[in-house]
Order: C-alpha cells, then structure tokens, then sequence
C-alpha cells in the first residue's frame, strides 16, 4: 500500500468578480499520484502549475478562499479529503511534517527557536516539560546545529538562513511524521547551503524511511534528489515517472523543453570562442566617428543599421570598456568598520560579459552598486570606456548615467505601477532630452520590437504582464538611452526557467547586436555559464578567482569555487555525475529494508 | 547593560523636554487670552476697586513682570503650582481632591475600552461568517462617531430614567461610576479595536502561521499563542495615545455626570480663567501621557526581540 495516494484531485480558488460576485476558478484538475514509504517524489513545475495548491491540499492547508472540489487524499489508505480541520490537526505534525519555502519569514519572531521546535511535541503531548526540553536540544544536534542549548533560547532573527531552515526541518521532524511536505525547501538560499540542507533532509529520510514530497520549480534540484517525479503545468499533470525515465526520455513536449531550459541541465557550451567574435566585430566598429553616428541613430530612433556591421578597418585594441581597480567598500557597524568590498579588481572587454558570482553577503552588489557610482567606494577607481567615475559631478556625472544602465532583480518592484509601459521605457530619453516627443514616441516602439514585445503593451500596466513580460520592460528601458554597458543585478533570477532562457537569449542578441558590454550578477552557476565570457567568484568581499569561463568551470583553481561548483544542483544528473546518483541507491534500499524491519517488528 | 541604561537616561531626558515644552506652550498660550481671572474677579465696580489696585493685586498673584515665568516653572519644579485666583486655595489642593476620582473614572474607563477592543477585534478575526465579520469591522468606525456628551446623555436617559436601574443621585460608588465610564469607554475603544483587528488580520497572513498551523496547532492555538503577541506592538503605540483623549473625554463626562473629578475643575477654572489651575492641568496631563508612552516605548523591546539589539 501507498503511503500517501492522491487520486483526481481538484482545487479551486474563489475570487470575487465584479459586482462582488465570487466566482471559482480551478487550480488544480484532477491529479493523480503516489508516494510509497521512504521515497522521494518531486512536483516539478513553474509559478501557476499549482504545484503549491497540491501540496497545500494534502496537508489541508489551503489557502482560506482555496476548496477541494474533489478527489481523494489516502493517507496510508486512509482518505483524509473530507476530514474536518479538527480531525486533520491530529495528523499535521505528527504523520505529515511541513519544510516551508521561505526561511525569513517561517518562524514566529517573537518566540525562541527552541519554544517553536518543542511546540509540536507540546501540541500533541508528548512528553512533559523536561523530556520536551531535552528533545528540542535533541533535535537542533540532529539538524547539525552546533551548541544546541544556546541556539535553543534564541530567536530567529540571531540565525542565518540555513540556521533558521534547520531549525523548520526540525519542527517538521520533531514527531518523526511518515511524510514531509518540503515546498520549496531551499529556494530562498545559497547555493551551497542548498546543497548542505538538501543533504539534511535526505540524511533524515535514509534515517527514518520519512517519504518527501519535493516540491520544486528547480529541476535540477529534482534530478538530483527524487526517485519519482510528477511534472505539472497550469494545474495538470504533463508527465509522472521514475525521475531518470523523465529526464532521459522525456515523453510530454513541455517536459522536454523545460529539460532544455534549465541551465543547469543544458550540456556545457561555453562563450569563450564566442568572445573573440563579438571583441572585433565590437572592434572593428569602435571607430569614433561611427561608433558616436550609430549610437547618435539609436538614441534618437532615427532609422538605419544601428548593430555593428563590420567595417573591416583594424585598430589599436581598445581600452576595456570596464575597468575596476582595488574597489573597497567599508562600513562602519557599531564603530568596529566592515568591509563589504575589499580589494576588488577586475576588466571587462567591449563586447562580453563579465559575471560576479557570489552568495549573498559576497559584496558583489555593492561592488556593481560602485561601478554605476550609485555608491561611493571607500578607495579604489573604477573607469568606463576609459574614462575614472570617481568624482563626476553635474552633466558628466549624467553622461555617465547615460553610459550605464540597470536591469534589476525584481521585475515587480522595479517598474512604477501607475505608469503604462509606454512612459516607463519613455522615461530615460525624456530625462536626457534626447529627441522629441514624436521621435520618443517611435524610438519607444522601436525598442519594445527590440525586445520582441508586441506594441499592444505600450498602454497597458505593469500590472497587466507577465514576469518574463514586464523583465523586458525593464531591459528595453535600460537600452533605451543608448548605453555601453548594461548592469544585469540578478536580473533573471526571480523568473522561471523557460521565461529565463528566453530573457538569456534576448541578452545575447542584444549584446551581439548592439556590443553591449554586461556586468553580470548572479548567485547561480548554471546561469552564469550560459551567459558569460568571464567570471570573478566572490567571497566575503574578495575576488577569489578569476579567468573566463571555460577556465573556471571545467579547471576551477580555488577551493571555494570547486565547492561552488559542486553544489550546483542537476549535476548529479549529468554524465558526470550519475555514479552520484548510483552510489546514493544503496542509502535508500537501506532504509527500505530498515523500514521493511520496523515493519515486520510491529 | 550599561548600554540599555544610556538608552533609558535617554528617554527619561526627552520626555523631560517633552514636559517643558508643554508647560512652556501652556504658561504661553494663557497669557494670550484676552482678559484674566483677576479681572474677572474683581472688575466689578461694586467694589469700588481703582485699575492701580487691580494692578497691585496683579504683582501679588505673581501673574505678571518679567520674572514671572520663571517663578511660576520653579515653582512646578518644586511643587508647588500656586493659588487658585478663583477661589484663593492652593491648585495643588484643588488637584489633590479632584484626582482620585478622575484616575477612578479613567482607569475603570481605560481597563474597559481595552476589554471592548480586544472582544470586538478577536470575534470579528475569529468568525468564518463574512457578514458577521463584516458588522464587526464596523463597530470601531460607529463607536469613535459616537460623541461623549451624547452618549452619556442617552445612557442616564435610558438606564437611570427609563429602565430605573442606575439612580441619577446617591446610590453605591460602582453605580455612580457605571455610567460614566461606559460613556469614556466606548470613543476610546474604538481606534484600539481598530488597530489590533488590522493587526491580528495583518499578522495572520504571515507565512509563520501556517507552519504553526502544520505541527497540529488548533486554530484558537495560533491566534492567541502565536498571531496575538505580534499583533500587540501597534496596538499599544494606540493604546498610550488614547490617554490623551482619556483626558480630555473625562472634562465632557464629568461635567455630563455631575462627578468631582479634574474634568469638572477644569470646566470651572476655564470659566473663570484661571490660569494657575488651568496651567496646573494642562502639565498634569502631559506628565500622565508623557509618562504612558515612556512605558509603552520601554515595553517595545519586551515584547520584540528583534528590537532588544537597538536598545542594547
């Protein structure tokens, strides 16, 4: 028997329409699957695959205006679809634990950890006050929280990410529940933290023969960690099956494209031949007279070949188009100073993309805040095209915001909500006078086609679009003003892997197009060497390493980038890595049988 | 610790300064009025009383020249508040009889409008039916609508003439307070209810909440347990600002019910301008609210955590 049997579940939301109406609209359509004891089942899928809402379902924990309109929930062969909030409260926690998504904000504030972990035992009364304590010291050990005691009376904002989703899978184990509902368990965090917390997780499963409901829009993250997945689009499923069986042979086309999206699952293929190319094209149109002419055209909107189109003519080699020189950035916290930057050196060359990959707290931010002098560095110069920042003043300081653009992270909070699309991309060319109104008005229909959007947009909201949508938006404004150089900050990380891949590939045709130079920041690996010429890995302020990409990631020369390099997930998936993979089978047939023993010993 | 120390001496200067500057705005604003108690008192001409006279009595009272702020502060650093121009005791004798009544009437007043607002910001976040829950969410906006001269004269109205149940003269002490608290109560609760039923709605759609719901947690179990604490910071910030309608709600009600209290002595002293009282009053209810939201921005770190680093 099944642990857990989901059969033709269906889930509907109800929003209220106009004249307050409520009107339901279905989430999930009649899901099917099962997980057996101690195995690890992935739901795979992008943001509205109702991937969430299923798993949601079977903890009953809908959202309050979510309904299960129907299906069956059997939890070892009982069916809990029905159950009321009461019954079910006896089954949350103590045979269904919960790893939620995002560790910031799971726990309470204002209680300690140590409280929050022992409530569960309290909720459902195991043991008194005392055995309760020892259990909470207990567990926080068993999630690999050095001085469990002490980290017991803190509170959650004195614990790292990684400390706090420790302590949330300790919560979800503390009754040692046959299934653990992981949603998103590590999206919010670093990617060797990842590594460290998915590698928790599977300790605890190969322990206890604790099922795992995996629920993910990382494939790779998938690939490495789950036996069996289900694969779910706007509510349906589109493929379910042995995890290697998906991903060798995908059967449904959606399942394959998203395989052929995911960076971290793509084959490696690598700029670096690509980077000559782009170098003296870029070259071979740096003469001045052109160069100013084109980019004259493409401020303007004035119609013509904007790209570089290859004049022939050989000069000097350029100066970089970015060159940064011993960047410090220290802080003063409390009177002791900290350095954010310390000693960041790094070029970029016309044409290519240079990646700052870091964690968070790497300084690679504060580092491109510096380049964009939207921070004033400590010590150390940066120069574009040439040219020092440090010190621009009034109109020259404008230029330089001419010459360098952003694309941020977050594509929801970096677009103004009241403007339609047509002033948000007019913004820039109205700030730096450049043209007039008619000739705005066609430059801005210009750069939307740049970005392939269709000119419909331009009255609409930011509201109204997509998250990939309102990304080129955000780009399109930045080239608007003609830039050289484009800061990328995260710029694709908030979007799902297909919309990725088409954002990816536009910034290549741009920057092809255009010989745009990137400042690429990034947390993610896979992305990065998609896109990128050369890299710089960041550690706690320092450049670590340095070289193109290729280099770095086929020969990684520092240790800090081989364990980055390592904690990527999807790489067990690949060639590679399946002897990873395979010497991971004996773990899980070995807690089979342990649970096989339990079994038989009842 | 001595950090927090620093941080307490800090605060304690500044509601110093918030008290000088009330006195000070006070002294100012009463020697603006047009007219004085003296005059009033003793313009009459039935007493025969020359303006050189009445210029003599001024400089006796101490209510005019150069140097009569800065007596008239010394004298508050010290205690003592001067005399009443109206009836000639000393303010601080006035206040003295009027007060325990007044903290009787404002803290029974107080303890209920919490009592109200709490009930009325639980059930309305607690109950499933919108209609219901719809009704609740109305209930602060009619009560802070509600005007206290009103209400406390509907309520004698209905309860003491109508109804018989409270005696409009005589009766127990809790009889006599019944009404007039019910009247300072209801304005008063209404911003509180308010507050903590935006932030018990604000709180439950955290995404603590339904990993506390996971672990088993019975719906009354988070709210109380674990919405209700992080709900409670705004709610106070409010609660200590009432204080200052508490005050002045009391003069209303006092004058409405009849009682003895500092209300009723303000009434009186702003009709006769006396400015001694008045000024009396005016640094009494500063100090009072002065020294609740002293207390309410001590307990902050108390109850949030994350905000003990700041202090320390």
């Amino acid at each position: 028997m099944s642990l857990l049997e989901v059969h033709d579940l269906t889930v509907s939301y109800t929003r209220r329409g106009r004249w307050g109406r409520p009107h339901a609209r279905p989430a999930v359509h009649g899901v099917s699957f099962a997980v057996e004891p101690g195995e690890v089942v992935a739901v795979v899928g992008e943001s509205g695959s109702g991937k969430t809402t299923t798993a949601q379902a079977v903890i009953g924990l809908l959202p309050p205006n979510g309904r299960l309109d129907g299906g069956r929930i059997l939890l070892g062969g009982t069916d809990i679809a029905g159950w009321s909030q009461r019954r079910l409260q006896a089954v949350r926690g103590a045979q269904i634990g919960l790893v939620p998504q995002d560790p910031a904000n799971s726990l309470n504030p204002v209680k300690p950890v140590g409280v929050q972990i022992g409530e569960a035992l309290r909720i459902h009364r195991r043991g008194d006050r005392r055995t309760i304590t020892r259990r909470v010291v207990e567990l926080l050990e068993r999630v690999g929280l050095p001085d469990p005691e002490v980290r017991a009376r803190q509170y959650p904002h004195e614990l790292s990410g990684g400390m706090r989703q420790r302590v949330l899978i300790a919560i979800a184990v503390a009754l040692a529940p046959r299934l653990i509902i992981a949603d998103e368990p590590t999206s919010a965090l670093d990617v060797t933290v990842q590594k460290r917390i998915l590698d928790l997780i599977d300790d605890l499963r190969a322990e206890s023969g604790t099922a795992v409901l995996l629920v993910t829009h990382d494939l790779g993250v998938a690939a490495d960690r789950s036996d069996r997945m289900v694969v779910m689009k706007d509510g349906r499923i589109e493929e379910r099956g042995a995890t290697r069986a998906v991903l060798g042979a995908p059967q449904a086309a959606y399942t394959a494209r998203l395989l052929r999206d995911a960076p971290a699952l793509r084959a490696p293929r690598f700029l670096s031949t690509e980077v000559t190319e782009a170098v003296e094209a870029v070259e071979a149109v740096e003469v001045p007279e052109a160069a100013g002419a084109a980019r004259a055209a493409a401020a303007t909107g004035a119609t013509g070949p904007t790209g570089p189109t290859g004049t022939g003519a050989v000069c000097e080699p350029p100066e970089p188009a970015v060159v940064v020189h011993d960047l410090v950035k220290e802080y003063r916290a409390g009177g002791r100073p900290f350095r954010a930057v310390d000693g960041v050196s790094f070029e970029v060359p016309r044409g290519t993309t240079h990646a700052l990959v870091g964690e968070s707290g790497s300084g690679k931010t504060t580092t491109a805040r510096m380049v964009m002098r939207l921070a004033e560095p400590t010590s150390g110069s940066v120069a574009i095209g040439g040219a020092e920042t440090a010190g621009l003043r009034g109109a020259r300081l404008r230029a330089l915001r001419r010459d360098v653009q952003l694309v941020y992270q977050n594509p929801y909070g970096s677009l103004d909500p009241r403007q339609s699309i047509a002033d948000i991309v007019e913004e820039p060319l109205r700030n730096f006078g450049l043209g007039d109104r008619p000739a705005r008005r066609e430059r801005v229909r210009e750069l939307l086609d740049r970005v392939a959007l269709p000119a419909a947009v331009l009255g609409r909201r930011a509201r109204e679009l997509s998250g990939g949508q309102r990304q080129r938006v955000a780009i399109a404004r930045a080239l608007a003003p003609g830039p050289r150089v484009v800061v990328l900050d995260e710029a694709v990380s908030a979007l799902d892997v297909s919309v990725q891949a088409q954002i990816l590939d536009l910034l290549g045709e741009l920057q092809r197009d255009l010989g745009l130079t990137y400042l690429f920041i990034s947390h993610d690996l896979a992305v990065v060497r998609q896109i990128s010429h050369t890299v710089s890995v960041m550690s706690k302020g320092r450049i670590v390493e340095t070289g193109t990409t290729r280099q770095l990631f086929e020969n990684p020369g520092h240790a800090y980038t081989r364990a980055l390099l390592a904690a990527v997930p999807g790489t067990a998936h690949r060639p590679a890595g399946q002897d990873g993979t395979a010497h991971r089978l004996p773990a899980r047939e070995g807690a089979a049988r342990r649970l096989a023993g339990q079994e038989a010993g009842r | 610790m001595s950090g927090s120390a620093r941080y307490l001496l800090s605060r304690a200067g500044q509601a110093a300064l918030v008290l000088w500057a009330a006195f000070t705005a006070g002294y100012v604003l009463l020697q603006l009025l047009p007219g004085d108690a003296i005059l009033i008192k003793f313009q009459n001409p039935e007493l025969g009383l020359s303006p050189e006279q009445i210029a003599e009595i001024r400089s006796y009272y101490g209510t005019d020249g150069p140097g009569a702020y800065l007596h008239t502060l010394l004298g508050f650093l010290r205690g003592d508040f001067g005399y009443s121009i109206d009836t000639g005791t000393p303010v601080a004798e006035r206040l003295a009889e009027g007060l325990p009544a007044t903290a009787k009437l404002a803290g029974a007043a107080f303890a209920l409008a919490v009592l109200i607002a709490v009930a009325v910001a639980f059930a309305s976040c607690h109950t499933r039916l919108s209609r219901l829950r719809g009704a609740l969410q109305a209930v602060p906006s009619l009560f802070v609508s509600v005007p206290a001269f009103w209400l406390g004269i509907v309520l004698i109205q209905v309860f003491s003439f109508r109804l018989r149940l409270v005696p409009v003269i005589g009766g127990s002490e809790l009889q006599q307070l019944l009404l007039p608290v019910l009247t300072l109560a209801v304005p008063i609760s209404a911003p509180i209810a308010q507050i903590l039923a935006r932030s018990l709605d604000q709180v439950r759609t955290q995404p603590f909440v339904p990993v506390v719901a996971a672990k088993g947690a019975s719906p009354g179990w988070i709210l109380w347990r674990h919405v209700a604490r992080n709900a409670l910071p705004p709610t106070l910030t409010v609660a200590g600002l009432t204080f200052g309608e508490l005050i002045a709600g009391s003069v209303v009600t006092e004058t409405v019910f009849g009682r003895n209290g500092v209300g009723r002595l303000t009434e009186q002293a702003v009709n006769a301008q006396d400015t001694p009282v008045l000024l009396a009053v005016v640094v009494l209810a500063a100090t009072v609210f002065v020294l609740v939201n002293l207390v309410v921005d001590l307990l902050y770190p108390v109850l949030d955590p994350r905000l003990r680093r700041a202090v320390a």
